[in-house]
């Protein structure tokens, strides 16, 4: 077999492994900075996912796209800061167990409203312009989003990055995630904080939903659940609480998974991720990398 | 905080006694259940029937469409003449979540809401999970879509009115075969969804026979890339691409297939006969073929009947997916109501017992064809309809009927 | 710690509990007719309650929070169902692998305890690894395992052995056996409530064992626990391995009740529900967790139905169409897990003695005793 006609064949796999991991990396940056400064798995961020989704279905259909877009936005960050305020606040000082199984709640929540809602149909999602549109690539044909996604994935990391580094808030994120009790004595507003992680996961998982669903359209109550739980794997593979860690081990989660497809054992894509997960969980239970916890006695 | 706990606790306490309560009639007697009651607003004496379909969970939206037939069915035929007395018929339907770990206890719902007989469900695998319920209970059923022969196979209470698998899978293989002139195809089958692996068994059979050989891959559950399958199928050189999958995931496998530019023709079975395709589908290149019970235009008058009821009532429409194509599932669904008539009134009486022994010589002309059943319960059919997807239009053509 | 007199008197109200329970179910078996919606409800909760005690028993005893109990149902259920399926019927149940590879049926009571030791040597390789890592984590990682357990047994290579993605039925239920034994399905709940209320008792003693002791004490502080001298490693996983046979056991039941089994319904969201159980029942009581269940299903496949079809209590709205009853349905378990924390019983037990006590000190009647029975008996 020559070279080009190894690249047709198997590019396909690759364009697609590194469009769904840039996917995932959006979604599993909302997970480790919540997990970085609460300690919780956020379990309804995939569905916080979803609902972006939701609602460009339904807002799209009486407005215009420009308009429906930074709807989505807006409504997204709305939504997590407020599940943030009911689900979670008022547990702030329970066990970390009693965090997550709110979360889980709110989560079979959102699940069975949206199915409440939408009567359980796949909802189509509407046709972006420019991004939709289908391109060749090296011979194989893909839609546009594909290409856009790592590109916009990136720039939004690196921007998130500077912001973390740089700004005032930013460094009381990591002054909280760092120590959540010693970083509230020294002054910093712990529920600004907390509140201000919640946007910026939930703005990303916006823009997350608005890839995906380009890519993949069509909207479901449980289009939440695989995205988000892959993208949670992903935040622990690279290190829960690291933001490049999430990010690597969502490309190579992305990219993984497609290769295996290609390879033939599509029976176990899914278990290869979970298996992946435990492997890794195993030998580095921190994630490539995550920093090293030493418990206090 | 107690004192709210206990509170918490009488709440529920009263809820379960009125819930008991409001259940009443129908948990007081035993000999109760199929009886009638005549608390209609009429005055006429109710007969109920069972509706045991899914509106949640991977078919819910198949499901609701199947009902949507029944209830328009009921909508034309509200009373029923039985035993020389005129009883109002009451669709009680029940949500059996696609799920089989549900299915029981939602088959046991319309057993204590003391029905008459059954009818449902879309999809096979909780049509078996609740048949041992029915058949405890002595209610026959009458699946309207479950097409996996162990549906009927080894119990005298449960009869359909639709084609099964090894039917349709060999229709299917025939046409990818004789019509497209595939030689090798690709199946996509959903990992754990016995719908999707009898049909893939019995198309990979049937194929096979005639000379062609195949590929075949599962996805799991949610899953919603496949365009790493699709790149598979172009990979291996298959020339169709067989996909017996529920809707849910049939709209992503068209949209990517186009966007891929695969090229190849799309072959699938009843599930796929839908709007929500049809959506998917116009303004591609998407070469789409689907086996189904009914063609749209087959008969006019239901057509135009159901499409003037769906338009008149904003639930239905949105149930049916927000127009008013007619699936070929709210079709079976409209003659399985009547077929369920039809033996009450050859009963003459609304106990279970006697429906379920009407059934088996019931003999009906619905609009998806004559409905008879043979011995094992099953409906005498030996053709089915072929359809492609109009691109331009958005609607169905009819492209043969299909036989083995 | 509770005197001896105190540890008597509840010894004996376990009893008259239990046979309170007992009479119950069988004079509701006797008196309501069978289309009654109760017995599935029985049913349905007994194997929860197993499966929700089987889980607390590791979360709320030991501390370690898994998510993998619907894996280790499945791998119950399928235990079972493999092994009992009568000969005859294999072939029609195995109808894509040519009636396969297992012939011969065995007697369901040894399936059962099978199927729960086949869960319990999964439950000892996948703890090997698992257990040593932290409560996130593992949780994580027991529900990754759960997944891959599932897409194992839907593989099509091992279809002659779990049918791959086709459900397994004919095997015996309680329906079937009640049919067997006492002529009709009656009293089929009650086989249900003796299966389950023996697997409890079980657990119950072995947490009030020095074993279960030892397991509190890690629970509440691991470097203290491992200071005193337990094992650490070896304690969680007899715990781990423990829970898991229960809930194979469990698995089981499920099978029984449901009379055929796939294994897509065992999803994370079912381990999920039953997570919401122990919740709603108090995390570390095990008699929470049973009245927990029973609740639980009743309230979700029995009195909110209403809810799904148009009229509920005798109110009708159009808000009243499908799948509303799971939105009031999680709105109430939203409210129970952040206004009511400690859940039913907190982590304490019923216990007579307690409520004797508390009747001396303030002279007011414990409302929770007669309720709970008072719920049972409708």
């Amino acid at each position: 077999m020559n070279f080009a006609a190894f690249i047709q064949k198997n590019l396909p796999y690759i364009l697609a492994g590194i469009s769904v991991g840039g996917q995932y990396a959006l979604i599993a940056i909302g997970y480790t900075m919540v997990y970085g400064i609460l300690r919780l798995i956020n379990f309804a961020h995939g569905d916080i996912f979803m609902v972006a989704g939701l609602v460009m279905v339904y807002t799209s259909a009486s407005l215009p796209i420009y308009v429906a877009m930074p709807i989505v936005l807006v409504s997204t960050v709305i939504l997590g800061v407020l599940i943030e305020k009911l689900a979670y606040k008022p547990l702030r000082t329970a066990p970390r167990m009693s965090v997550m199984i709110s979360a889980i709640g709110v989560s079979y929540l959102i699940q069975n409203l949206a199915l409440y809602i939408t009567g359980g149909l796949p909802q189509t999602y509407p046709k972006i312009p420019y991004i939709s549109d289908t391109i060749s690539v090296f011979g194989a044909a893909t839609k546009r989003v594909t290409v856009i996604t790592p590109i916009l994935t990136l720039v939004l990391i690196v921007v998130l990055v500077l912001l973390i580094k740089y700004t005032k808030i930013g460094i009381a994120m990591r002054a909280v995630s760092k120590d959540f009790e010693t970083s509230q004595l020294m002054g910093v507003k712990i529920n600004k904080v907390i509140s201000m992680t919640f946007v910026i996961g939930s703005f990303l998982a916006a823009v997350g939903s608005l890839l995906y669903f380009t890519n993949y359209t069509s909207v479901m109550p449980t289009s939440g659940a695989m995205p988000g739980l892959k993208a949670f794997v992903a935040a622990v593979f690279g290190g829960i609480g690291s933001i490049p860690g999430a990010v690597v081990g969502a490309f190579i989660i992305g990219i993984c998974e497609n290769i295996i497809k290609g390879a033939g054992l599509t029976t176990f894509s899914d278990a290869f991720t979970f298996a992946l997960l435990i492997v890794i969980l195993c030998v580095k239970p921190t994630g490539i990398f995550g920093e090293k916890n030493i418990d206090k006695v | 905080m107690k004192k709210l706990l206990a509170l918490l606790l009488a709440a529920l306490l009263v809820f379960s006694l009125v819930a008991c309560g409001g259940s009443g009639d129908a948990t007081t007697d035993p000999s109760a259940s199929g009886e009638s009651s005549s608390d209609s607003a009429t005055g006429n004496d109710v007969v109920k029937i069972g509706v045991f379909e899914p509106q949640s969970g991977d078919n819910g939206a198949g499901g609701k469409q199947e009902i949507l037939g029944m209830q328009y069915a009921n909508h034309v035929a509200p009373t029923v003449e039985i035993g020389g007395k005129t009883y109002d018929v009451k669709l009680e339907i029940v949500d059996n979540e696609s799920s089989t770990d549900k299915a029981p206890t939602a088959a046991q719902t319309l057993v204590s809401a003391g029905v008459s007989v059954a009818l449902g469900s879309y999809g096979s695998s909780v049509a078996i999970a609740g048949s041992p319920v029915f058949q405890s209970a002595g209610i026959p059923a009458i699946g309207v879509t479950c097409t996996n022969p162990q549906v009927t196979e080894g119990n005298s209470h449960y009869f359909r009115i639709c084609f099964l698998d090894p039917f349709q899978g060999t229709v299917l293989a025939n046409y990818a075969f004789k019509e497209l002139k595939a030689k090798k195809a690709y199946i996509l089958a959903q990992l754990g969804n016995d719908y999707d692996q009898g049909l893939a068994n019995y198309f990979t059979k049937a194929f096979e026979a005639l000379g062609g050989t195949v590929v075949k891959e599962d996805f799991p559950e949610g899953n919603s890339d496949f365009t790493s399958y699709l790149t598979n199928a172009k990979n291996q050189n298959c020339e169709v691409i067989f996909s017996p999958t529920s809707i849910s995931y049939a709209q992503l496998i068209v949209e990517q297939s186009t966007s891929q530019g695969t090229g190849l023709p799309l072959l699938a079975s009843d599930t796929w006969d839908s709007n929500v395709i049809l959506k998917a589908a116009k303004g591609t290149d998407a070469k789409i073929y689907v086996t189904t019970f009914y063609q749209e235009g087959g008969n006019k008058e239901f057509d135009d009947g159901i499409k003037a009821w769906i338009n008149g009532d904003s639930q239905a429409k949105t149930n049916n997916g927000g127009d008013d194509t007619v699936a070929a599932v709210t079709a079976m669904g409209y003659d399985a109501y009547f077929v369920a008539l039809e033996a009450l009134k050859k009963a003459g009486s609304t106990a279970p017992a006697d429906v379920m022994k009407a059934l088996p010589s019931v003999s009906y002309t619905g609009v998806s064809g004559k409905i008879e059943f043979n011995e094992t319960g099953d409906a005498k059919r030996d053709t089915a309809f072929v359809k492609n997807a109009n691109t331009e239009t958005g609607a169905w053509d009819f492209v043969a009927e299909q036989g083995v | 710690m509770l005197n001896k007199k105190n540890k008597k008197i509840d010894i004996i109200a376990l009893f008259v509990i239990v046979a309170l329970l007992f009479a119950v179910d069988i004079i509701a078996e006797m008196v309501a007719p069978r289309t009654s919606l109760f017995f599935s409800v029985v049913k349905k909760s007994c194997v929860y309650a197993l499966v929700a005690v089987s889980m607390n028993l590791l979360n709320g005893f030991t501390g370690l929070f898994s998510l993998g109990q619907a894996g280790f149902m499945l791998i119950g259920a399928y235990t079972y169902a493999i092994l009992t399926i009568p000969s005859e019927m294999r072939d029609s149940v195995y109808q894509y692998f040519d009636g396969g590879l297992v012939k011969n049926p065995i007697p369901w009571p040894l399936a059962l305890i099978v199927a729960g030791l086949i869960a319990g040597i999964f439950a000892f390789l996948i703890g090997l690894p698992v257990l040593r890592l932290k409560s996130d984590y593992l949780a994580i990682a027991t529900l990754g395992f759960a997944e891959i357990i599932r897409a194992f047994v839907q593989w099509d290579k091992f279809g002659p052995l779990t049918n791959g993605s086709n459900l397994l039925r004919g095997y015996p239920t309680f329906d079937s056996l009640a049919t067997d034994w006492f002529g009709s399905p009656k009293f089929s709940s009650t086989i249900a409530l003796a299966i389950t209320v023996l697997c409890v008792l079980l657990i119950v003693l072995f947490i009030n064992s020095t074993y279960g002791r030892a397991l509190k004490a890690i629970r509440d502080d691991e470097i203290a626990a491992e200071a005193m001298g337990i094992n650490l490693a070896s304690h969680k996983q007899i715990s781990f391995i423990i829970s898991s046979f229960f809930a194979g056991i469990g698995g089981a039941l499920l099978a029984m009740h449901q009379s055929t089994i796939q294994a897509t319904a065992f999803k994370s969201a079912m381990t999920y529900e039953i997570l919401l159980i122990v919740v709603v029942g108090g995390i570390g009581s095990i008699s929470g967790s049973c009245i927990a269940s029973f609740l639980y299903i009743a309230a979700s496949e029995w009195w909110l139905r209403g809810l799904d079809s148009g009229s509920f209590l005798g109110i009708e709205s159009s808000l009243f169409r499908g799948g509303f009853r799971k939105v009031v349905f999680s709105v109430i378990i939203m409210i129970i897990v952040l206004f009511f924390r400690q859940g039913i019983m907190g982590d304490k037990e019923f216990s007579l003695s307690r409520i004797i006590e508390k009747i001396k000190r303030k002279k007011k009647t414990p409302e929770k005793k007669t309720e709970k029975k008072e719920v049972v008996t409708k």
